[in-house]
């Protein structure tokens, strides 16, 4: 019977493979499948730990929360989308192993091991991690066995079309003739360049030194005239060719010309 | 035709035609529509008759949740893999540990399943089970949010050969807190 089960470990001389060899070249997708089989960062712990061989209780958070960070420095290397849940459990066991290297008073220490919260949440997990590998195994429909039967498969719903051969002709028409209808598209060039906008401001401030700023637009230009000659007048002042000038009690703007470097 | 003796043909063109679980009692009401009156415990007979007849061939009834089918012996199905082979019968590790967290402590909610597996539970996993069928919402928990409650259904027991959720193999014990403190103050 052909397994579609679970991925076990791959099997060397009849011993489970749970590190790859050092000698062997293994392409980088490949080790990504072998990453991507992780379940989440508990799946990861369990897996170092088992690799190990020790107790979940025997957990040595230095060591392991080294290959931990490892492992997903790794698996950030081959770019496998890593779930925020990576880091957090990373965090915990920085958190962990930094609990663990500073000196407690006695009765703190009696009172609570820092590992007990994350050797619990690995005992549970490991649980229903064990059943779901067993409940995987079970035979499934349509994997292992299959049903018999003379039932009609199932169809979706459709709805019967009901149109006369006038309406297919008149839509057939409508479609033919569509393109007569179709609009050109005419690009419209910028009328008016701030570009042009700004050397014909310095021009006028060259000979008269000070205009007013309704006099940099003209009526017929309509808003399109405003803008280009407001962004004109503001990259002459950012650029310090002029000053804008406006007295406190008028709404008039003026435009001044700037002496550069005189000042 | 249609006569009593002729039961066992009727039980089976049922099962055969319905191509899915169905029980004693739709049995039952099926002739009942064509005015054949039979009881239960007769329909059950002509099953056992028709599991006789079966033994030596390749296909069987099973119960499972939702009643009785007929269906292929496990051990024809090699042949017949490659036919229904789709991607959709290969299920990830994600989602075998989120339906059996599911099955075991149900109901439950994506925060408790996220509380054991340690890791988000995507949307997609959810949606696929859906699909399938393998799980429902059952209501949602009176806390902020209100998060859904999801329990396994038949379909997904019936899926597996099983009829009921204690069928499904049994959880390893809980290793209890103190236990676990007690190894680690002794160590």
């Amino acid at each position: 019977m052909k397994s579609q089960a679970q991925l076990a470990f791959p099997q060397l001389k009849g011993k489970d493979l749970t590190q790859l060899p050092d000698n062997l070249f293994i392409p980088p997708e490949a080790l990504e499948i072998y990453l991507e089989d992780f379940s989440g960062p508990m799946d990861v712990l369990l897996y170092l730990i088992q690799k190990k061989d020790i107790d979940i209780l025997d957990l040595d958070v230095s060591e392991i929360t080294d290959q931990y960070v490892q492992y997903i420095e790794l698996m950030d290397t081959l770019k496998i989308e890593l779930a925020a849940d990576y880091l957090v459990m990373a965090a915990t066991l920085a958190h962990i192993k930094s609990r663990m290297l500073i000196p407690q008073s006695e009765e703190e220490e009696e009172e609570h091991d820092p590992r007990s919260e994350l050797i619990k949440r690995l005992q549970e997990y490991q649980r229903y991690k064990t059943v779901s590998e067993s409940i995987s195994n079970l035979p499934r429909l349509d994997r292992d066995f299959f049903l018999a039967s003379t039932s009609l498969p199932k169809f979706k719903d459709r709805v019967p079309i009901e149109i006369s051969s006038n309406e297919l002709a008149s839509i057939f028409y409508e479609v033919s003739t569509r393109p007569k209808f179709s609009a050109h598209h005419e690009i419209h060039f910028e009328e008016l360049s701030t570009q042009e906008r700004i050397s014909l401001i310095l021009s006028i401030l060259n000979k008269r030194n000070v205009i007013q700023f309704f006099q940099t637009y003209q009526k017929n230009e309509g808003n399109q005239g405003v803008v280009v000659a407001l962004l004109a007048s503001l990259d002459l002042a950012k650029d310090g060719y002029v000053e804008l000038i406006q007295n406190k009690d008028s709404n008039q703007l003026y435009l001044k010309l700037k002496n550069r470097g005189v000042h | 035709m249609n006569n009593l003796e002729d039961l066992p043909n009727l039980v089976e063109s049922i099962l055969f035609g319905a191509g899915r679980p169905i029980r004693l009692s739709e049995i039952k009401s099926l002739m009942g529509s064509q005015n054949i009156d039979v009881d239960l415990p007769s329909i059950k007979v002509a099953l056992n008759s028709l599991e006789e007849r079966y033994a030596e061939s390749s296909i069987e009834i099973k119960e499972v949740a939702s009643g009785f089918r007929m269906q292929i012996k496990k051990n024809y199905g090699d042949c017949l893999y490659p036919l229904w082979n789709d991607t959709s019968s290969r299920l990830s590790k994600a989602l075998m540990e989120t339906i059996s967290i599911i099955a075991y402590k149900q109901p439950v909610t994506r925060g408790d399943i996220e509380d054991i597996r340690g890791v988000t539970v995507s949307t997609q996993i959810i949606r696929s089970l859906l699909d399938r069928e393998w799980i429902k919402v059952t209501g949602y928990r009176d806390i902020p949010g209100r998060p859904a409650l999801y329990e396994t259904t038949k379909t997904f027991l019936n899926d597996l050969n099983l009829k009921s959720t204690s069928d499904l193999p049994p959880l390893p014990e809980a290793i209890s807190a103190d236990d676990s403190l007690d190894k680690l103050e002794a160590g």
